[in-house]
């Protein structure tokens, strides 16, 4: 039997970037608003310092900042006709957990999508026609488009301080940026970071090459920045301990870098960490969303009434909350129908690796931030002719390098023995004079009919809730977009004047054992229609129009871009909603 | 409310018990008079200014002068007594002679006397108009029951008699008097300063019974495990190299582009200093600017000192994270070590402190950002913090005393004491 | 109070390399704070070993020097701690899988799904160095693993690498698998686990360590970084020279 604690205006169920924005924005409108994060505290002098942040065994390795999976976890299988097993530790991806969610230690890279990304059935149908695209493809048209969504990338680039060079200002494409980009409508709030010497080879190389290459947008600071609510950030250190960890010196936007500072200290905010809310209560109508039900560290069950619930945990997570709630229809991927569950999408990631004359060439890899490096985007989207290639989709590439840590970054010619002597001396001979990017290519994942989400029969949580069951693997569609995309890079890298060059292309079928980003989309998608969307283009339920469900698991599919940029404006966009629709006629915004 | 500030248990030594007319109705505010509502506005002023709530309201702000707040003094602790308007465990009863009395004399309406934890010697200085407006204030207070027994001190600190002896060698009644040679800006800062501020509790200081050493005033003090820092116009310890636009912005939003506030001052900018008017701030920095330097002088330890070339390793290898290569740190977020006067303090109190357990920096509302410091107690021994201290402090054209091992071992032990390391 | 919280975690020494027991709060107001907040790792204390027995502690240190061999310039696994580094993490929660999701049942599954053992990583390594050492003392060797030359060492290694050597009761690729991730990773962390010692890895490859400013270099192209690393707890040059 739950306790029930008194009522407040809003809920938020997970608290990392989007349930950051969402409850800076609502209690600015003077709601009262409460949230629940399943995860601790974080903060940077208390829970990633500098003077142990530098702990590569401690926050990579043995995943410090990270979801326990003994708290839960899901399974996985590639196809409808195995059996799903439970991912025992991380492997794929590493869901984010405790306040600040995945904004504490993400890398920071802070990309737009495409304009037409947000009609890509649309844009892809007419410019290729319906038959270019596989029969089993399920893509959809966001229901926001990239002209909508503008001005909130925008108030979250200017959150963050995000460091770039604009490549198009209202229309007039601009030197040194990305000219593929939509209109932005002012410069990056910050210049680009320096690039060092591999990042800005790299530059050079892809320029001879013909290409159009820039600055990775980063949220790791060139400069010391103040952002629109007077937090303040400093100037990012290239210390080389960004992603996996968290930011020791106030250099790298997050929602405790950039937000939480403010919101704390209004009278109608609080936080409540460490407890799971483990299910959205309705009312009688089964219409309306009373509030949700969580459970804290000591197991006891409190109920937490609201007007407003915002889900906005890890996109699995949501779809995970909406389906052990009785929201939506699940998917059925025989049939087709159903919504909760459907289009969920990760990304398609490879490298190539350079190994370059060290008596010529000392890249010092341990110098980097985060969202470091040097793109080109020649090859995301449909920013050039598919129709030759027999594939849609695409992604960003570049030296985007982050780290040289020597437990994950100590690169081996192909052919190099695993162990022994001539291991060691490999490791020695190219750790300063190898180029090895990580995530080199940074490809779409588009959806498909038999890769989405459900509930598993087998494996229970630790409140013996099923586990989320993921049926995902890589289509030839994703296969061939990877294998020429990873070609150009090497390419490019090749043309960086290395020595050799090592190609790893993604290859089926998808492994839950090989990192990839932590990208996970879809599973509660928005569209314009309810029959093959859980929320419609403001990202209410069409079904309880008093729940919102804010995050990536709103992406129809994803696109080659890393996602939190959109997955901010998509908040600010939902937030705005409520503030300037919703609260004055409480109710369905979209009357479909 | 803050829930987590404080967590010492332990306050800035302010004021203490306060009276009121028993004629009245103790809902001043009952009264529709406009000019009632300009005097306890003004008394609210005048309330924040003097940071009674320093003291007399606990650190979770739950219930606002209802005391109880431990003070560690020079004679022992004592507990900051209720002063809403309870009739009881308050200040109810207490006419306006016995509140002026108080706080301008000392006295309590008993007649016994107050311990100077109470700052009466700088109260003493402030009209009994604007006394009495703050009385006018605290009567609008909700009375909250809340029994608080003072005096907790050993013998013979307990007789308040003994204080009669302490007045005669220490305190000085007498209201402000204007220097008419000065602006009236600088005179509104002498009063600020000397008179609700009472800035001397912390910053000038002390003999062994806790009277301030008046030939050294303001050259900074050690109060409750902390160095209240030189707010004379030395280069190099003090305001010196601060403009009054500096002073404003410190007292105003606890941050400048040299420093941070933190600890007890921290306390001070949130509930006093940042709640003041520009001008009062202005009229604080005008008089400050224009008070003496001390004077300190030191020899640069020579760079060639092992403290200095172990210090310096350090440095660079974990300090620069934050501070920068070249000790510039990051102005209103990071404090400057080559700039800020407190890493070049005599008495390195607060520094090493800072060291040993971190230190949070406060937020306001024109800077929420409120960075922290992290603990290094885990990580450095005694020796590598006198060294890296010591270079700190005699680095980038700077030059202070070295600080020693053991100065350091001494400070954690005081901090284990306290329960706070 | 968080403070408790805080308390709490350090009385309790819920801390179990990483994976912290917090309790629920409700925190509004300001951000929380309180002195010595953090939770900063613990350096190993050399002695015993704690996991292993002295029999399995002298077969690792045998395979460590197979699988990072010493060299004129560098130690090998042994000499660089990576026995000892192996020896505390099996003792601690990455031996016993600590955190991770250990429900069963435990079916076979296919590569790409992951491990699905009941086994942690303790009884991988208990299990795995008792089959080795049963392999090697059994058949025709006639000695235990850490008594053979270094060619027949390294020629058993690469029959457990490749699969093509069959271990008895258990599985030899799993094991080496595990034992080259482990001993690898504790060469090149931090020193303060017992592997790297002297941060001898660091220094063969050229990485400086847990430093975390590096403002002064990021435009210094194709220059070699001039300062030696430095570990979590320091290096030598933080101690002052007694004069």
């Amino acid at each position: 039997m739950s306790r029930k604690l008194p009522h407040k205006d809003v809920v938020i169920v997970g608290f990392g970037w989007v349930g950051s924005i969402m409850a800076q924005e609502l209690t600015d409108e003077g709601l009262e608003v409460i949230a629940i994060e399943r995860g601790p505290w974080r903060d940077t002098a208390t829970d990633y310092p500098p003077t142990y942040d530098q702990d590569e065994l401690r926050y990579r390795i043995r995943h410090e900042l990270f979801l326990r999976p003994d708290q839960t976890t899901f399974t996985f299988r590639n196809k409808m006709n195995q059996t799903a097993l439970p991912i025992r530790t991380w492997g794929a991806f590493m869901p984010p957990n405790g306040v600040g969610g995945g904004g504490v230690h993400w890398n920071a890279e802070t990309w737009r999508f495409l304009p037409s990304d947000f009609v890509l059935k649309t844009h892809l149908t007419e410019r290729y026609g319906a038959d270019f695209l596989p029969s089993d493809m399920t893509i959809q048209d966001w229901g926001v488009t990239y002209e909508e969504l503008e001005p909130h990338y925008d108030r979250f680039e200017y959150l963050c301080g995000t460091s770039g060079t604009a490549g198009n200002l209202q229309g007039q494409i601009q030197e040194g940026g990305n000219p593929f980009e939509g209109p932005r409508s002012r410069p990056y709030p910050n210049p680009a970071q320096p690039q060092p010497f591999s990042h800005t080879l790299f530059g050079k190389a892809a320029r001879e090459l013909g290409y159009k290459p820039f600055p990775q947008p980063s949220g790791n600071m060139s400069q010391a920045y103040t952002n629109p609510l007077g937090v303040r950030l400093g100037p990012c250190t290239y210390c080389g301990f960004c992603e996996w960890f968290g930011c020791g010196n106030y250099s790298k936007a997050s929602p405790q870098t950039t937000i939480l500072p403010v919101l704390i200290r209004k009278s109608n905010f609080t936080v409540r960490d460490n407890s799971e809310v483990v299910r959205i209560n309705l009312d009688p109508s089964g219409k309306t969303a009373a509030g949700v039900t969580f459970v804290d560290t000591s197991g006891e069950e409190w109920e937490q009434p609201a007007d407003i619930v915002i889900v906005s945990a890890y996109a699995i997570f949501n779809a995970q909350l909406m389906l052990l709630s009785g929201i939506g229809k699940p998917y059925d991927p025989l049939t087709g129908e159903g919504v909760m569950g459907r289009n969920f999408t990760h990304q398609t990631i490879s490298d190539a690796v350079g190994f370059f004359d060290n008596t010529k060439f000392n890249f010092n890899p341990f110098i980097a931030s985060g969202s470091i490096g040097m793109c080109i985007d020649e090859f995301n989207g449909d920013n050039f002719d598919h129709g030759p290639h027999g594939f849609v989709g695409g992604g960003y590439m570049g030296q985007v390098q982050s780290n040289g840590r020597p437990i994950e970054t100590t690169p081996v010619p192909s052919g190099t023995p695993r162990w022994g002597a001539e291991w060691k001396a490999a490791v020695r001979d190219n750790y300063l004079s190898s180029v090895k990017p990580g995530t080199g290519v940074h490809g779409s994942f588009y959806s498909y009919r038999d890769v989405y989400l459900d509930l598993d029969p087998i494996y229970k949580d630790r409140f013996n809730r099923p586990l989320m069951r993921m049926t995902i693997d890589f289509h030839d569609n994703e296969l061939k977009q990877n294998a020429f995309l990873t070609d150009r890079f090497a390419e490019i890298i090749q043309a960086m004047g290395a020595k050799k060059v090592d190609k790893e292309y993604r290859q089926g079928p998808y492994d839950i054992t090989k990192y990839q980003t932590t990208h996970l989309c879809g599973g509660v998608i928005m569209g314009t229609d309810p029959r093959t969307s859980a929320v419609n283009r403001y990202l209410q339920s069409w079904d309880v129009p008093n729940l919102f469900v804010v995050g990536a698991s709103a992406f129809p599919q994803n696109a080659g871009y890393n996602p939190t940029g959109t997955v901010a404006a998509l908040a600010y966009w939902a937030a705005a909603a409520i503030r300037e629709q919703y609260l004055k006629n409480p109710g369905v915004l979209i009357h479909a | 409310m803050p829930r987590h500030s404080g967590a010492s248990g332990v306050a800035l030594s302010t004021l203490v018990a306060l009276a009121f007319c028993t004629s009245v109705s103790p809902r001043a505010a009952e009264k529709q008079d406009a000019q009632d509502f300009t005097q306890i506005e003004r008394g609210r002023y005048l309330t924040t200014a003097a940071d009674c709530a320093a003291c007399h309201t606990m650190p979770d702000q739950k219930q606002p002068f209802a005391g109880g707040r431990p003070i560690e003094t020079p004679f022992g602790v004592i507990v900051a007594p209720n002063i809403t308007p309870d009739r009881e465990t308050g200040i109810g009863t207490w006419t306006d002679d016995e509140f002026d009395a108080a706080l301008r004399q000392g006295k309590r309406p008993d007649g016994s006397r107050l311990y100077p934890a109470m700052p009466y010697p700088a109260y003493t200085k402030m009209s009994r108009e604007d006394v009495q407006d703050i009385r006018a204030y605290l009567a609008t207070i909700a009375p909250v029951h809340n029994q608080v027994e003072p005096n907790q001190l050993p013998f013979p600190f307990s007789v308040r008699a003994a204080m009669m002896a302490w007045d005669a060698l220490y305190f000085q009644e007498g209201e402000f008097r204007p220097d008419a040679t000065k602006s009236a800006t600088w005179n509104r800062g002498a009063y600020l300063v000397q008179g609700p501020g009472h800035c001397a509790s912390c910053h000038t200081p002390k003999t062994v019974l806790g009277g301030d050493k008046t030939e050294q005033a303001f050259q900074g003090g050690v109060i409750q495990g902390w160095f209240a820092p030189d707010l004379t116009n030395d280069k190099a310890t003090g305001l010196g190299s601060w403009s009054a636009e500096d002073i404003v912005a410190y007292l105003g939003t606890g941050h400048n582009a040299s420093t941070a506030a933190t600890g007890l001052m921290a306390e001070v900018v949130e509930r006093s200093t940042s709640k003041m008017t520009k001008a009062d701030l202005e009229a604080i920095a005008a008089y400050l600017k224009d008070q003496p330097a001390a004077g300190h002088t030191a020899t640069a330890v020579q760079a060639t000192d092992p403290l200095m070339v172990a210090g310096g390793a350090i440095y660079h290898d974990v300090c620069s994270a934050c501070h920068a290569i070249d000790g510039t740190g990051v102005p209103h977020l990071i404090p400057s070590l080559a700039a800020s006067p407190s890493v070049h303090s005599t008495d390195p109190t607060t520094l090493v402190r800072v060291t040993l357990s971190g230190a949070r920096s406060v937020a306001t509302d024109q800077e929420p950002t409120a960075p922290a410091m992290p603990a290094f107690a885990w990580q450095f021994n005694d020796e590598q913090i006198a060294a890296v201290l010591t270079y700190v402090r005699n680095s980038w054209g700077s030059a202070a005393p070295a600080v020693t091992a053991h100065d350091v071992e001494t400070k954690r032990v005081e901090l284990k004491t306290r329960g706070e390391h | 109070m968080r403070l408790r919280r805080r308390d709490f975690l350090l009385t309790t020494a819920a801390i179990l390399g990483g994976s912290h027991i917090a309790l629920a709060d409700s925190i509004s107001g300001s951000l929380p704070w309180e002195p010595d907040a953090g939770i900063p790792p613990e350096r190993i204390k050399l002695g015993s070993w704690l996991y292993f027995t002295s029999e399995e502690a002298r077969t690792v240190e045998a395979l460590a020097d197979r699988i990072i061999p010493p060299d004129p310039a560098t130690p090998g696994g042994k000499d660089a701690g990576c026995a000892v580094y192996l020896d505390r993490q099996l003792a601690g929660p990455y031996g016993s899988q600590h955190g991770l999701y250990v429900k069963p049942p435990f079916l076979k599954g296919l590569k790409q799904q992951g491990p699905q053992t009941e086994d942690g990583p303790a009884q991988v390594y208990r299990k795995g160095l008792a089959a080795l050492n049963r392999y090697s003392s059994q058949g025709q060797d006639g000695k235990v693993f850490a008594e053979l030359t270094g060619e027949r060492q390294d020629e058993i290694l690469k029959g457990l690498e490749s699969g093509k050597l069959q271990l008895p009761e258990a599985d030899g690729q799993a094991f080496f698998e595990a034992l080259l991730k482990d001993i690898q990773q504790g060469f090149f962390a931090d020193p303060i686990y017992g592997g790297n010692r002297d941060m001898v890895a660091w220094r063969m490859i050229g990485f400086p360590g847990a430093r975390y400013n590096y403002r002064d270099w990021v435009n210094r192209h194709n220059e070699r970084y001039p300062l030696p690393p430095v570990g979590i707890t320091g290096r030598p040059e933080w101690t002052p020279k007694k004069s």
